[in-house]
């Protein structure tokens, strides 16, 4: 099977070890990965800020990078959500066609390919947070946790409150700093008490900003992008 | 306490000088104790409401046909306000209609002087709140009591709600014990001696003190939850009894309702009165459902309620929200609270953030909308949510809260103006680079060979950097990666 992958223009200029771990995890469960070199930003962020027009451009960019792929795999919720949830109404029935196409990376894995157990190795003790777009607009539920719970050696600890928002939420995090922080910040803390080693996320963008805080904190918790974690095999150990 | 003012096209008062949203929230987010009376209550409520959804399986269907019957009545809002009308009006009520809250105040207030009354008895109501009746009235000479638990508690405590349903959600019972104490003689009958903060004696003291204006009272002011087109029939659904009273003690009631309360038919309330309690209050059926049609049944059996009935139909705003296609689905609301009760931006910033009688996820898509976008406030609650699509989850009549706010912050980003300048020149700038992957790739190049010399903390990212530290940027971006590995 060959698939397009939609790295994310939060990924590519920020997270590419994500990227690296998407494509390195998909070829090693058989899938043959292209990167077309056509595509940047999915819109989202013009988008939620109020600029419809400015947004324009980067939907015609990306259906255009990816035409003719049957299926489209990003390692993003909130990415795929925009697609799925906005490029119909925002590019008609092309739009509506793409959002057909694009899969969030743990959706790929679990409903395209079939597989659970993707041969994942990571020894530590690992907390998830769903990340909002994720759960509730592309309806994810436990497949993440699925995952999760198939790597050896990781150990899977309940985060309490998981469906609240981290307080990223895009352009909120700086329009709304002390309310996002707050929000923030209570994800930290709950995420702390659980003793877990690792926070982990499909979404880089709410990492960024929970991973941001707890540096800030020095706290004994580190973030980490689900698809790094699958990546993670005996042979080749994520630290 | 914040005074309310009527702007000059007497849409709904905007607090005077109300700072915008974030500035407004960025001070309760210290307040230790306003978090933390708000997090146990959105909690607690928020957890029952999520149990007593869950008893249906035919939620779904409920929340469905909910937001059916609200999109259809008010695609033919016209229509049914007329039947209304002409029902009322057969009842024995008297129908006026109010273009603004300045013209509803002038209504209410000649209506009252009619009666040679000085002071009115009032079952809560978000109407009357939105247009600053008690304020008009006091202007005229006239008290308005509110005989609701947590609406006496904000008006004893000369303070404002900041909660559609628990307008009080901000106190906790020590503050409520202080108020009571301090306050309750100043406006009638005094609180007992030795007043402690249990709730059964709390509500013992309000109940003393509202009964002595019940029995006292001779006009009414009261709003609706729903009004009926087809028999004219009007509802309020409360908890504590008080509604009951004031609908049935005084000769004269005045009801202020929105026009969107309307529904077509009485079998309509089936749904809603299903939806409604269970979202709220995370009640099965509502303890006190209140219903009278004009004064058709006073007269013909001596029986009780008002002998003389007014309705005031109350525009203030809300034709001018049916006429936008994606955000006339604000007017779909039954003010359940639900969305307030979930959302993780109103429990930390608290309902007086909001500017408005309608706060959290609800008032920030209404707001805008009945007042305009040009006050400070008004222009940033469209802002105030981070789009994580919680209240859209509960709304029992699935207004789709997320997508209306963007869709009101592309009315705030085409409006532009100072504020807006800078970050359109950044939206463009972005959006060209974006576009042109080339240079896309060769700034992401100098950003992660610069890494090293960017300082930490760089001028401007004060929003962010005040308490996040910034990603640290990696040696080359993924296009790089992919360029040298995969092709
Ligand atoms: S918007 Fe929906 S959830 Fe919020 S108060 Fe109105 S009906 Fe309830």
């Amino acid at each position: 099977m060959r698939v397009a992958l939609f790295v994310t223009c939060v990924n590519d200029a920020v997270y590419p070890a994500t990227g690296i771990a998407t494509v390195e995890l998909l070829e090693r469960l058989g899938v043959t990965v292209d990167f077309p070199a056509g595509q940047t930003c999915c819109g989202q962020p013009a988008f939620n800020t109020g600029y419809r027009r400015e947004t324009l451009p980067l939907v015609r960019r990306t259906l255009h990078a990816f035409q003719g792929y049957t299926h489209v795999v990003t390692p993003s919720g909130s990415c795929a959500a925009m697609v799925r949830r906005h490029y119909p109404e925002l590019a008609g029935a092309a739009g509506a066609e793409l959002a057909t196409r694009t899969y969030e990376l743990t959706e790929f894995l679990v409903d395209v390919l079939g597989v659970v157990d993707v041969g994942a190795c990571f020894p530590h003790r690992v907390t998830y947070h769903p990340s909002c777009h994720g759960a509730r607009l592309l309806g994810l539920g436990d497949r993440a946790h699925r995952l999760l719970t198939a790597v050896k050696g990781l150990e899977l600890v309940e985060l309490p409150g998981a469906d609240e928002c981290c307080g990223f939420g895009g352009t909120f995090a700086v329009k709304n700093p002390q309310v996002s922080t707050a929000m923030g910040r209570d994800k930290t803390a709950s995420a702390l008490a659980t003793g877990a080693q690792v926070l982990c996320g499909a979404d880089n963008s709410c990492l960024m900003h929970l991973g941001g805080l707890l540096r800030r904190q020095d706290a004994p918790l580190r973030t980490l992008h689900i698809a790094e974690i699958l990546n993670s095999t005996e042979e080749k150990p994520r630290p | 306490m914040r005074r309310s003012t009527t702007p000059a096209h007497g849409a709904a008062p905007v607090h005077l000088g109300m700072p915008s949203f974030p500035r407004a929230a960025a001070e309760a987010v210290h307040d230790r104790t306003l978090r933390a009376n708000l997090r146990h209550a959105t909690h607690t409520i928020r957890e029952k409401r999520a149990g007593a959804v869950a008893e249906l399986d035919d939620w779904d269907r409920l929340r469905e046909a909910g937001k059916r019957i609200k999109d259809h009545t008010l695609r033919h809002l016209d229509r049914y306000l007329e039947q209304l009308e002409e029902a009322v009006t057969g009842a024995g009520g008297a129908v006026h209609w109010a273009e603004d809250a300045a013209e509803a105040n002038r209504i209410v207030t000649a209506l009252v002087k009619q009666t040679g009354e000085r002071e009115v008895v009032k079952v809560k109501s978000m109407a009357t709140q939105e247009i600053g009746l008690n304020e008009a009235l006091r202007a005229e000479g006239i008290a308005a009591y509110e005989t609701d638990l947590a609406e006496l508690i904000v008006q004893l405590g000369d303070d404002r709600p900041s909660h559609i349903l628990v307008p009080a959600i901000h106190r906790n019972r020590g503050e409520i014990r202080d108020i009571f104490a301090d306050r309750m003689g100043r406006w009638g009958r005094p609180a007992p001696e030795g007043l402690g903060d249990d709730p059964r004696e709390l509500a013992e003291a309000a109940r003393l003190h509202l009964r002595e204006k019940f029995l006292r009272a001779r006009v009414a002011v009261s709003g609706a939850n729903f009004m009926v087109a087809e028999t004219g029939t009007l509802v309020v659904v409360e908890s504590e009894g008080n509604g009951r009273m004031c609908l049935t003690l005084p000769e004269t009631l005045i009801s202020v309702v929105g026009i969107e309360k309307t529904v077509p038919t009485w079998r309509d309330l089936e749904v809603f009165l299903q939806t409604l309690p269970r979202s709220s209050t995370a009640e099965r059926m509502n303890p006190y459902t209140s219903m009278w049609t004009g004064t058709a049944a006073a007269r013909a059996r001596d029986g009780d309620g008002p002998r003389t009935f007014h309705l005031v139909l109350l525009d203030n705003g809300r034709t001018g929200v049916l006429a936008d296609d994606v955000g006339r689905q604000a007017l779909r609301c039954i003010r359940c609270s639900a969305c307030l009760n979930v959302c993780p931006v109103y429990e930390r910033a608290g309902g007086h953030a909001y500017g408005s009688v309608y706060p959290g996820p609800i008032g920030a898509i209404l707001s805008p909308q009945l007042r305009g976008i040009g006050s400070d406030i008004d222009a940033s609650l469209p802002y105030a949510s981070s789009l994580c699509g919680a209240c859209f989850e509960v709304c029992p009549v699935a207004i789709d809260i997320p997508e209306v706010l963007v869709h009101l912050r592309e009315r705030v980003a085409d409006r532009g103006g100072a504020g807006r300048r800078l970050e359109k020149a950044a939206v463009k700038a972005a959006g060209w680079l974006l576009d042109h992957p080339g240079a896309l790739a060769a700034v992401e190049r100098t950003a992660s060979r610069t890494r090293a010399l960017l300082p930490n903390r760089p001028p401007g990212a004060g929003a962010w950097t005040a308490e996040r530290e910034l990603p640290e940027l990696p040696p080359e971006p993924f296009r790089d990666w992919w360029r040298k590995n995969r092709t």
